[in-house]
């Protein structure tokens, strides 16, 4: 699966879309398909605070429990409740099925994260250990 | 993370196979074995309702042959060989003098004197020297064939009427825990037996390990099953079928601090055939009131997934006990999972809960096994 340009990513495989100071987050392809089957989501709640490389929520494959790591601090505008049902939606559309929106405290911490190109070097890499 | 290089994992002849068709492939107990193939969930759901494949050679195989083997299969083994017919296999356990396990293993009885132990993979060595050393006294001689054999598990309700394609063995007549040696693929004098680690019927096949012959039979088991929507699985599948169908694992709920008492397999330790290693010390504990744990099934009540190592917690949040398993069950669609509670609170129906990542979560002790195949009505 193709790696969204206009994303940036995270060492710990999530993704951020960015427009202003409205930021969109999910987990890469890369992400899911290591997880496996995603059978549960744990979002915050709209109003919560995250911060830049902190744990913000999880996600539950059959096998396993992986945390997320928030791609850039702020505060969460909306949480994509489809997922409470159907959380295999990650799985299928991994760049498309967002889990929160944030409304961002510092739009400059994106300049950190990794374009498109360096994340595809990243897992290659991480991939092939 | 540490940047030295991990010690070269062991592979089955299968490895290739497995790689060459898009398997998740892990270390699991230092063998590089797939996890998945097409996903857990479908994987684990055809072994419920058609037919799976799996490779299982890592299992180890240890031959007990001679004069004394019978003697000698008694002496480090908790159930009764007595009991065996040739060609009938039993579930079993090595025990330390302690009383707590070494492995769970099947004891196959191929003719007098002459025993097929099946020994888990990431046990290997450990068991094969334990047998050895064990069996020393006895007149028997103990031979090592793990390597000579690729073990394929074929499991589900389908998996007879599929592998009747493959042999003209009457395959009917294979009782559950029996065994017989056929022509399957063509290869004469091998070993079908109706055991697995899935809860379902199904079969495993003893079958030569050279590549070749490996690849071939695989090949040949998923074409014939493919009528049946076979699919090849892995050992994600594999752990959530034996789950379900609450059966233990080593290293989860049975290990070298846990005795048969407390895993509740005391059905399978028959203290009263004669003195064998662990059967002082577990008549003991008989006589001592029992054990002060025990294994309990529960069924998450909450939002939550119980994982291997949580915490299992009292209403008022003392812990009171740990989970050994923990998974979301696919086929019952529940989230379910094994764990150790003090043998006073161990009633069914009790409500407890399990941390989970620093918050209670509520969950309900259950019979187990969770599932139970549906009884074949002819």
């Amino acid at each position: 699966m193709a790696y969204p340009q206009n994303y940036k990513y995270t060492r710990e495989h999530e993704w951020i879309e960015a427009a202003g100071n409205h930021g969109t987050i999910g987990i890469t392809d890369y992400a899911q398909n290591s997880l496996g089957d995603i059978v549960f989501v744990d979002a915050p709640k709209v109003g919560a605070t995250v911060t830049k490389g902190e744990v913000f929520g999880s996600v539950e494959s059959v096998k396993a429990v992986s945390d997320l790591y928030s791609p850039a601090s702020g505060t969460v505008t909306e949480v994509n409740e489809a997922l409470k049902d159907s959380p295999e939606k990650l799985n299928t559309e991994a760049h498309s099925a967002w889990i929160i929106k944030v409304e961002l405290s510092n739009p400059g911490e994106l300049d950190a994260l990794l374009s498109a190109a360096d994340y595809e070097q990243f897992i290659a890499e991480e991939g092939g250990k | 993370m540490s940047s030295s290089a991990p010690p070269a994992l062991r592979q089955t002849p299968l490895n290739a196979m497995h790689r060459r068709m898009g398997a998740k492939m892990v270390d699991f107990g230092g063998w590089d074995m797939p996890v998945e193939y097409s996903g857990l969930i479908a994987e684990h759901m055809v072994v419920r309702t058609g037919v799976g494949l799996f490779d299982v050679s890592h299992m180890g195989d240890i031959q007990l042959r001679g004069p004394e083997a019978f003697d000698a299969v008694q002496h480090i083994s908790m159930n009764d060989a007595s009991k065996l017919q040739i060609g009938q296999a039993h579930y079993s356990a090595m025990l330390y003098p302690e009383g707590t396990f070494v492995d769970d293993v099947i004891v196959h009885k191929l003719g007098e004197n002459d025993y097929l132990i099946v020994i888990n993979a990431g046990t290997r060595e450990k068991d094969f020297q334990w047998i050895k050393q064990n069996a020393k006294s006895f007149h028997c001689h103990v031979a090592n064939y793990s390597d000579y054999y690729t073990q394929l598990a074929i499991q589900g309700p389908r998996a007879a009427e599929m592998l009747a394609k493959l042999t003209k063995l009457d395959l009917d007549a294979i009782k559950p825990y029996w065994f017989q040696w056929g022509t399957v693929c063509g290869l004469a004098n091998t070993l079908v037996a109706r055991t697995g680690y899935t809860g379902e019927d199904g079969f495993e096949i003893y079958v030569p390990s050279d590549v070749p012959t490996s690849e071939r039979v695989w090949n040949e088991v998923l074409e014939a099953g493919r009528e049946f929507g076979i699919l090849p699985c892995g050992l994600g599948a594999r752990n959530t079928l034996r789950l379900e169908s609450a059966m233990s694992l080593y290293g989860h709920e049975i290990s070298e601090t846990i005795n048969p008492f407390e895993a509740r397999l005391d059905r399978f330790l028959k203290l009263d055939k004669g003195d064998f290693l662990g059967s002082e010390a577990l008549k003991k504990v008989q006589v001592e009131g029992g054990p002060k744990r025990k294994l309990v099934g529960l069924e998450m009540l909450e939002r939550g997934i119980a994982r291997d190592g949580y915490s299992v917690l009292n209403l008022s949040g003392e812990k009171i006990g740990v989970v050994t398993s923990g998974s979301p069950a696919p086929y019952l669609k529940k989230n379910i999972a094994l764990a150790y509670v003090p043998v006073e609170l161990a009633t069914i129906d009790a409500e407890v809960a399990v941390e989970i990542r620093g918050n209670p979560v509520k969950a309900k002790i259950v019979p187990t096994p969770f599932y139970r195949r549906p009884k074949k009505t002819i």
